[in-house]
C-alpha cells in the first residue's frame, strides 16, 4: 500500500458489497417482491435477482430490495411493489427479469412509473 | 451481488452455544434451496447481548433472531430467505411491537449504548480485511503517515483525554510522549490482551470482533513513539481471538499495511503475537514484558518505567486492547469529538462485561458518566426473579463494590476512586440479596492467593493470611479483634507489595468492609450469615407443625441425617447434616427451614 487513493479504492469497492447491511431508515425507496409459493411458482426469483443485480450495476444508493408474502392476487404474480417515501405506492404485476430492468431504468432512476406494467392496466 | 446478508455471531459466547453448527446448517440449507448466489452468510464478532445467544441478524430487513437453534435453520431459510416472511417466534421480544418490528438500536439494551471501541463488533466479518476497510479501516493510519508528524499524533491523543482502559486510567497521550522522548536504537509497542479478571471479556470481544483495529492502532502508536516492532500478549485461553488476530496480521502484511515502508512513508512496523499461559500476574505490565522475553512471568520494580526500560530493556509503550481500540476513531474524528463524550476528567466511553445476577448478561459500551442504575435497570434489564439489588463488583480481584445506596454515582475513574472502588478493566458483576459479601471477598482472595506469583512476601504470605482470616469469619470462629487485624493486614499488603496484583489484592475485602461491615459483624457476633450462604453458620431444621411425615426428605437426604417414621414428625440430626439443602428443595409443605 503506497497511497491513500489505493486504500480509498479498496474501501469504495468493499462498501458496494456491503450496502445491503446499511440502515437506510425511512428515506429509502423499497422494492418489494412477492415471494410466496404463488410468486415463486410464477417466476419471482429471477425478478428479484434482476432487481438486485441492476441496482448494484448502476450503484444506486438508498434503494432496498426485499421480499414479502402473498398479497392475494395470485393470478397476477410475480407482483412487485415500489414504495417511495412521500409518493403513492406503485404495484407492478406479471413481472419478468426484463421488465424489472426497465422498471429500474424508467421508474427508479428517471421517476416515471411504467403504467403498462401496473395492476391498474392489467385489470382494465 | 448478494441480495441478503445473514450475520451470525461467532464470538466465544455464541460459539459455545453452537453458532458454528448454525452457520454450517445455514450454508447447506441455502445451497439446498439454490440461494447460494443470493444470500451470503457472514460470521461476525460479539453483538453484546450474550444472554440471548446464538444471535443472527438478517439484512436488508435487519431482523434480529435470538437463541437460534440448528433445528430452526430450515425454517429461517424457507420462510425468511426464500419467501420473505419473518420468523416471528425467534425475533428478539423487545423488537416486536403490535404493529411493527423495531430496529435493534431502539431496544433498551442498545439505545443508551454508544459504541466506539466495539463499533465493528457484530457488524463486520473480522476475518476479512476489506470489510474493515469499508468502515474506514486503516484510514487513520494513512492520515497519520501522510499528513501528521509523530508529535501531532501524540498531541491529538493527549487532547482527546483518553485514559488507560485496563483499569489504571493513566492518560494515554502522556504515556506515548514519555516513550517518544527517549532516544533508543529500538523501541516497542505492546498490547496487553492478558485479560484475567474473572467475568471480564471486553478485550476478548474486541479481538474477536475487530482485530484489525488493534493492528492499526498499534501501528499508529509505533509511528507516534518511534517504535518499529509490536507484540500482542494474549491469553492462550482465547483461541478464537488468537486465530483472528493472526489472520488480521497476515492480511495486513499482504496489503502492505504492516511491514516495510508503509504508505511510502519510510516507516516500518511489524507485529508479533505472544501467548500467555494463563497467569493473572502477567496482566501486570512489567510481568507481561518479562514473560514476552521468555522468562518466568514475575513483575520488576518500577522505576525504571517501561517508557525508559521496558521490553528487552528498551523504551516501550504498553496499552490495553480497549485503549488501542479507541485510537483510530480519535485520529479520524478528532480529539474534540472524543472529548465531547464522558465527564470532565474521564472522556469517551467504557466497555463493561455485565455478569452475575442480571437479565441481559453481555457486553455493553456506555459513555463515561452513565450511572450504575442506568446500566443495571435499563440496559441490563434488572435483576431476575424479583430479587433486590445489593451491590455491583467492579474491577474483579483488584476492585471493590458499589452498594445499592450509591447506584446513582456517575461512573468514571475519579468518582469510583472517591467511593473506594475502582473502574478496573470493565468486569461488572451484579449481586443480589442472596449473595454474602464476606463470601464474595473470600472468593476473590482465593483467586489472588492462587495467582500471587510469590516474588514478594507481603503478597505471597499476606494474601494467604487474609484468606485464613476470612475463612475463620465465615466459619463463625472469629472475634471482633480479628476484624481489626484483618483491616490492618489489608493496609499493610497494599502499602508493601511489589506490583499491582498485591497492591490491589485486599481491595475486595476493604470495600466490602466499608459498605457491608454489619455483615462481617453478624458473622462474628451473631454467628449468622444474613444471606444464608456460609454453610458453617446455617442449620436446617423441620417445623413440627408443618411436617406431614411423608418421608420424602429422609429418602433424599444423602447423609442419612433425617430421622422419623411415616406420618410422624421428622427431625434433622445436625451432627450428620452436610447442609446440602436437598431436603429444603424436596419438601412440598415448606416444613424445612434454613436459618
Amino acid at each position: 500500500m503506497k497511497t491513500i487513493e489505493e486504500l480509498m479504492a479498496i474501501r469504495e469497492n468493499a462498501k458496494k458489497k456491503m450496502t445491503v447491511r446499511e440502515d437506510t431508515g425511512d428515506e429509502a425507496t423499497r422494492i418489494v417482491v412477492g415471494m410466496a409459493t404463488c410468486g415463486i411458482a410464477a417466476g419471482a426469483r429471477p425478478v428479484l435477482n434482476a432487481f438486485v443485480d441492476e441496482i448494484a450495476k448502476r450503484d444506486l444508493k438508498g434503494v432496498t430490495v426485499s421480499q414479502t408474502g402473498c398479497i392475494g392476487m395470485c393470478q397476477y404474480e410475480p407482483i412487485v411493489e415500489v414504495l417511495e417515501p412521500g409518493k403513492e405506492k406503485v404495484t407492478y404485476v406479471k413481472m419478468t427479469a426484463e421488465k424489472a430492468v426497465k422498471v429500474v431504468n424508467d421508474h427508479i432512476v428517471n421517476g416515471n412509473p411504467i403504467v403498462d406494467f401496473t395492476v391498474g392496466a392489467a385489470t382494465k | 451481488m448478494y441480495r441478503s446478508h445473514v450475520l451470525v455471531c461467532g464470538g466465544t459466547g455464541c460459539t459455545s452455544s453452537n453458532s458454528l453448527a448454525i452457520i454450517d446448517a445455514l450454508e447447506s440449507e441455502i445451497a439446498k434451496k439454490g440461494l447460494q448466489e443470493e444470500v451470503k452468510v457472514v460470521r461476525t464478532g460479539c453483538f453484546g447481548l450474550c444472554a440471548l445467544g446464538p444471535i443472527m441478524i438478517v439484512y436488508p430487513e435487519g431482523s434480529f433472531y435470538s437463541q437460534v437453534k440448528v433445528e430452526d435453520v430450515p425454517e429461517i431459510v424457507e420462510e425468511h430467505l426464500l419467501k420473505g416472511r419473518l420468523v416471528k417466534r425467534l425475533l428478539y421480544d423487545e423488537t416486536v411491537t403490535m404493529e411493527d418490528v423495531k430496529s435493534l438500536q431502539e431496544t433498551d439494551f442498545y439505545k443508551k449504548q454508544h459504541r466506539v471501541a466495539l463499533r465493528n463488533c457484530g457488524v463486520i466479518d473480522p476475518e476479512n480485511i476489506e470489510e474493515y476497510i469499508a468502515f474506514d479501516g486503516y484510514m487513520a493510519l494513512a492520515k497519520c503517515l501522510k499528513e501528521l508528524t509523530p508529535a501531532e499524533v501524540i498531541q491529538i491523543v493527549k487532547d482527546s483525554g483518553l485514559r488507560g482502559r485496563g483499569g489504571g486510567g493513566f492518560p494515554t497521550g502522556l504515556k506515548w510522549s514519555f516513550t517518544a522522548a527517549n532516544e533508543a536504537d529500538q523501541k516497542y509497542v505492546v498490547c496487553n490482551a492478558d485479560e484475567g479478571d474473572p467475568g471480564a471479556f471486553m478485550d476478548r470481544s474486541v479481538l474477536e470482533g475487530d482485530p484489525h483495529c488493534i493492528v492499526e492502532a498499534m501501528t499508529i502508536c509505533g509511528y507516534a513513539t518511534g517504535a518499529t516492532e509490536g507484540y500482542v500478549y494474549v491469553r492462550a485461553e482465547y483461541p478464537i481471538a488468537v486465530k483472528r488476530l493472526k489472520i488480521a496480521i497476515k492480511q495486513a502484511r499482504e496489503y502492505g499495511l504492516l511491514g516495510k515502508n508503509i504508505f511510502d512513508s519510510g516507516f516500518d512496523f511489524d507485529l508479533h503475537v505472544r501467548l500467555g499461559a494463563g497467569a493473572f500476574v502477567c496482566g501486570e505490565e512489567t510481568a507481561l514484558m518479562t514473560s514476552i522475553e521468555g522468562n518466568r512471568g514475575e513483575p520488576r520494580p518500577r522505576p525504571p518505567y517501561p517508557a525508559v526500560k521496558g521490553l528487552f530493556r528498551k523504551p516501550t509503550t504498553e496499552n490495553n486492547v480497549e485503549t488501542f481500540a479507541n485510537i483510530p476513531q480519535i485520529i479520524l474524528k478528532g480529539a474534540d469529538w472524543f472529548a465531547s463524550m464522558g465527564t470532565e476528567k474521564s472522556k469517551g466511553t467504557k466497555v463493561f462485561a455485565l455478569g452475575g445476577k442480571i437479565k441481559n448478561t453481555g457486553l455493553v459500551e456506555i459513555p463515561m458518566g452513565t450511572t450504575l442504575r442506568e446500566i443495571i435497570e435499563e440496559i441490563g434489564g434488572g435483576i431476575p426473579n424479583g430479587k433486590k439489588f445489593k451491590a455491583a463488583q467492579t474491577g474483579g480481584p483488584s476492585g471493590g463494590c458499589i452498594p445499592a445506596s450509591l447506584m446513582d454515582t456517575p461512573i468514571d475513574y475519579d468518582n469510583l476512586t472517591a467511593i473506594g472502588c475502582m473502574m478496573g478493566s470493565g468486569g461488572l458483576i451484579v449481586m443480589d440479596e442472596d449473595n454474602c459479601m464476606v463470601d464474595i471477598a473470600k472468593f476473590f482472595l482465593n483467586f489472588t492467593v492462587d495467582e500471587s506469583c510469590g516474588k514478594c512476601t507481603p503478597c505471597r504470605v499476606g494474601t494467604k493470611r487474609l484468606l485464613e482470616m476470612l475463612d475463620k469469619i465465615t466459619a463463625g470462629k472469629a472475634t471482633m479483634e480479628d476484624l481489626d487485624k484483618l483491616e490492618d493486614l489489608c493496609n499493610y499488603i497494599k502499602a508493601n507489595s511489589l506490583c499491582g496484583l498485591g497492591q490491589t489484592a485486599p481491595n475486595p475485602v476493604l470495600a466490602t468492609l466499608k459498605f457491608f461491615r454489619e455483615e462481617y459483624v453478624a458473622h462474628i457476633q451473631d454467628k449468622k450469615c444474613p444471606a444464608g450462604v456460609c454453610k458453617a453458620l446455617m442449620t436446617y431444621s423441620i417445623e413440627a407443625d408443618k411436617c406431614r411425615g411423608c418421608t420424602a426428605c429422609a429418602r433424599k437426604c444423602p447423609a442419612g441425617a433425617i430421622e422419623g417414621k411415616v406420618k410422624e414428625v421428622h427431625t434433622i440430626n445436625t451432627d450428620k447434616c452436610i447442609k446440602c439443602g436437598v431436603c429444603l428443595e424436596t419438601c412440598k409443605f415448606g416444613a424445612v427451614v434454613k436459618k
